[in-house]
């Protein structure tokens, strides 16, 4: 058993945390004498003013506060945090890739170029005609797919005022559908986990602008009847979304494209292993359709006589970042398609569908449903979740994903990915395992070994301090 | 395909067999539930590669890209990074990490989020600001949504200067469209909001009204308290759009009636990185629970420490679906972390002397430009923050393409204009540039 104890640091006994930098150095400085008229500045401006050394070892700390990839296994399902080689920073932090987004296109020819190879990797990858780098993120992916699929219907003259979601789906596909002005229709989960085709025949109409799915779905289950649920979509005049946050189940073994999605989304962060950063960035190009070309995202690389240059599609959708997305993102991206090929992605899917079923089998918690590919929804009833995973954290191991999807009690969705040895996969089992024995009072006062100990979340939001000026103003 | 391994995989031979009997099965494509009539075998046509090869791959295709001192702007800037930020945000415990669901484990990040949050408060004098959106136009995109959201009555027109970056506006349309927002411009004059033609335009129909400091041409808006008195007796919002540098120095957003501020802090902490960016948002707190993205608030543990969380999560897509104030989920946060990073390393005085030296460059690059046979420089008859537009008795386009051949690179903006932007990162080049500009100027 893996014992752990996470760094925490503490400067004053009474106080016992780490200082805000605005405590441990702070400046005031009065703006006089400065270049513009007194009318058109502000009066001071205070802020931390460490010495160098200072903020080293201040970040230092914090960074020893926080648990990453390297730190220990990470399983949070659906997000697929694997290991990120470190061979793509040297790369996206070379100097001839970070020009500037206005140069002219015969200047930048070497990042054209990449973003064209990019392109034909992703859309060979995922069964898709043409892609699109621009969205800055996988939710943004998803806006830009659905406004993409709205398009196309206004051009058909077809307006639709409904997408199609199955109630085991992200959050973000609800959200999505709504900021582009849709209303949902909720799709409740058949028997066996995944869509149930009658309650689909039911849900889908002349009003059903698109379905948006992700296969294999959350629950790690893989839609079956894919076929038979794009003839339904398409019959009723609707479009295919495919969520790709689940896409390192399926690599070299299925695309997207081949299974009827007219659009989908591919999470790089997720599947091909660009640091996740502490929530961002990340990037989220959309594939698509021959069909749905024209409405691709403003401008659209292509090649040229002489080389690589821009164009806007011909019935762009506009924009959906203010320059070209995540570009440093991108660069790590094709470094890692580039570093493993078509053999090397197909065995990280294999890998983590491996990886995942072998976890399934060493826990004791119940995992319904399967056969299952990169992650399982294990259930920790009659346990809570939420303390399952406090107190796995003491065991030094990133817990799985709580309570969601909402179909499994007390839900614990589980990812190991392939980044993962059979060693670690073993102390993630003996996690579950000790914590599977330890009793709800116990596991209620956890996490014990940690920087911090359980947070009060309630009073977080009844008084809410975002900021050090609400301690200023306590006092 | 080939049966090489992924290297980022560790099994071994043996191990994998071991693991496929604990699962009982002979092979593991028999865990793979694809019936045949979807399942792909081809293969992608991709080649795997050596980390060495690999590295030479990218480096010979990024290596096509020209040697350009960029005095070029709009939006993007570059700033010098120093070493340190680099480095410390570099470490894999920030790096590898992710989103904080858990927050025990994750204080590090929290901390210095809500140091990031609380930076732009102090910036902008405002009450609340979120730990980042994907940039400055999204941002916008997210306030504008905001207005429609929490304003009393029923406007769905949102006013931008005519001057808006195209890309920045192309943006906004997207988000507008979902809830039927209009998106209409008002004039400028002489690179700043033209007010006797905005107080014309704006009527309670006006659910916001955006203004930018320093403007898209550079220049410091000198009547910001007046738009926003104008967009408070309509009741609409006034939303200002700017960035971390030039706020350590101009008035404060809070001061001139600001509701909202948006913008780009990826001028700190990341430098030049083809449109990277760090979305900026800030609001006051009676807008709190409206937020879009993220929100890191102290609270305690259970020993009654000072600690961390993400906060007010029932806005959030992953609690409220298609009831949450956004779909934001995976933001910026490494690059809000670089940012804050930066600007500490700074502190007030660098960041003051930082930005007074982003209005004495320009103006100082400008006059000499003046001088220049066919250049009239500055256009426009205000303080410039970075940069500055100049006239051109040549075209514009073939002063840029004949100024890229000689290794500078400046936007055009016009038949005869065009945009210069001049930081600490252009200041050798300076001289170099000007003798170019004299060539093909002429």
């Amino acid at each position: 058993m893996t014992t752990y104890n996470q760094a925490s640091w503490v400067d004053d006994d009474d106080a016992r945390y780490e200082p805000l930098l605005s405590e441990k150095a702070s400046e005031t400085v009065d703006i006089e004498d400065s270049p513009l008229p007194d009318e058109l500045t502000r009066d001071s401006l205070t802020l931390p003013a460490p010495a160098e050394p200072e903020l080293a070892r201040h970040y230092t700390r914090l960074s020893q506060m926080n648990y990453g990839v390297e730190s220990g296994p990470f399983p949070l399902g659906s997000c697929t945090m694997k290991y990120n080689p470190s061979f793509t920073e040297a790369i996206a932090a070379r100097s001839d890739a970070a020009v500037h987004p206005d140069r002219p296109d015969s200047t930048v020819q070497g990042t054209l170029a990449l973003c064209y190879r990019l392109q034909e990797y992703l859309g060979a990858i995922g069964g898709m005609d043409a892609v699109t780098l621009q969205p800055p993120a996988g939710a943004a992916g998803e806006f830009t797919g659905i406004q993409i699929a709205k398009a196309y219907h206004r051009h058909n003259d077809d307006e639709r005022s409904e997408v199609v979601i199955p109630d085991s789906a992200h959050g973000t596909n609800f959200a999505t559908a709504a900021m582009a002005g849709y209303s949902v229709v909720e799709l409740p989960s058949g028997d066996d986990g995944r869509v149930d085709i009658e309650a689909l025949e039911a849900a889908v109409s002349e009003e059903t602008a698109a379905l948006m799915l992700t296969n294999p779905n959350t629950l790690g289950l893989f839609e079956r009847d894919i076929e038979r649920i794009a003839d339904i979509v398409h019959e009723a005049g609707g479009l295919l979304y495919y969520d790709g946050a689940n896409l390192n189940a399926l690599l070299g073994r299925a695309r997207p494209g081949d299974m009827g999605f007219d659009v989908m989304h591919y999470n790089v962060h997720k599947t091909f292993a660009t640091p996740h950063g502490g929530g961002g960035p990340g990037a989220g190009p959309v594939g698509v359709t021959e069909a749905l070309a024209p409405f691709l995202p403003d401008p659209h690389v292509e090649q040229t006589d002489g080389g690589y240059g821009y164009y806007r599609p011909d019935r762009s959708i506009g924009k959906v970042h203010g320059y070209y997305g995540n570009w440093p993102v991108l660069v790590k991206t094709f470094a890692y398609i580039t570093r493993l090929g078509d053999s090397g992605l197909a065995d990280a899917s294999a890998k983590a569908v491996l990886n995942a079923n072998y976890l399934a089998e060493q826990i004791p918690y119940e995992v319904p449903f399967g056969p299952f590919h990169h992650e399982f929804v294990a259930s920790a009833a009659p346990q809570d979740a939420a303390d399952v995973a406090k107190g796995m954290l003491d065991h030094g191991v990133h817990p799985p994903t709580t309570k969601w999807p909402e179909i499994v009690d007390e839900a614990l969705m589980t990812e190991p990915t392939e980044g993962e040895s059979r060693r670690s996969l073993d102390q993630l089992a003996a996690a579950f395992e000790a914590v599977h024995g330890e009793d709800d009072g116990t596991l209620s006062t956890a996490p014990r070994r940690t920087a911090a100990g359980r947070i009060d979340q309630v009073s977080a939001a009844r008084s809410p301090r975002l900021s050090w000026q609400a301690f200023d103003s306590e006092q | 395909m080939t049966d090489e391994s992924s290297p980022y995989a560790p099994h071994t031979p043996a191990e994998t067999e071991a693991m496929l009997d604990a699962v009982g099965v002979d092979d593991v494509e028999a865990l793979f539930d694809v019936p045949d009539s979807v399942a792909f075998d081809g293969d992608f046509g991709i080649p795997a590669h050596g980390e060495r090869e690999a590295r030479r791959e990218a480096a010979k295709l990024l290596g096509r890209n020209d040697e350009l001192t960029e005095f070029l702007g709009r939006g993007h800037y570059t700033h010098y990074v120093p070493s340190v930020v680099e480095d410390l945000s570099s470490r894999s415990e920030f790096l590898t990490s992710y989103t904080q669901y858990q927050p025990e484990i994750a204080q590090g990040f929290l901390q210095a989020l809500f140091e990031y949050q609380s930076m732009l408060v102090e910036l902008t004098g405002l009450d609340v600001a979120n730990c980042s959106m994907y940039d400055e136009a999204t941002a916008l995109g997210e306030a504008a949504t905001l207005s429609q959201r929490v304003r009393s009555v029923s406007g769905e027109t949102i006013l931008v200067p005519e001057h808006l970056r195209a890309g920045k506006r192309a943006v906004l349309e997207n988000y507008a469209d979902g809830p039927g927002l209009d998106i209409e411009s008002y004039p400028m004059a002489d690179g700043q909001a033209d007010i006797e033609a905005l107080a014309e335009t704006v009527d309670t129909d006006v659910a916001m009204v955006y203004a930018e400091t320093p403007t898209v041409r550079g220049v410091v808006e000198e009547r910001l308290a007046d738009i926003g008195d104008l967009a408070e007796d309509n009741d609409a919002l006034f939303c200002l759009g700017s960035d971390p540098v030039a706020l350590s120095l101009l008035e404060r957003p809070a001061d001139v009636g600001a509701d909202v501020v948006v913008g780009d802090a990826a001028s700190l902490g990341t430098g030049t990185a083809y449109g990277f960016g760090l979305g900026m948002f800030a609001t006051r707190e009676e807008y709190l629970r409206q937020v879009p993205g993220r929100l890191v608030g102290a609270s305690e543990d259970a020993d009654g420490r000072r600690a961390y969380t993400l906060t007010l999560q029932t806005r959030e897509q992953h609690i409220r679906k298609e009831r949450a104030t956004s779909n934001i989920c995976t933001n910026q946060a490494w690059v809000a972390l670089r940012a804050a990073m930066h600007a500490a390393w700074l502190g007030p005085d660098g960041l003051v002397d930082l930005a007074e030296d982003c209005v004495t460059r320009p103006r100082d690059l400008a006059a000499r430009l003046d001088e220049v046979v066919g250049v009239q420089a500055p256009v426009h008859d205000g303080h410039h923050f970075r940069e500055f537009v100049a006239h051109t008795d040549q075209p514009a386009r073939a002063v840029v393409d004949d100024l890229a051949a000689d290794g500078y690179g400046v936007h055009a903006i016009g038949e005869h204009l065009i945009q210069v932007a001049a930081t600490e990162a252009t200041a050798e080049a300076e001289e170099g540039f000007v003798g170019a500009v004299t060539e093909v100027a002429k």
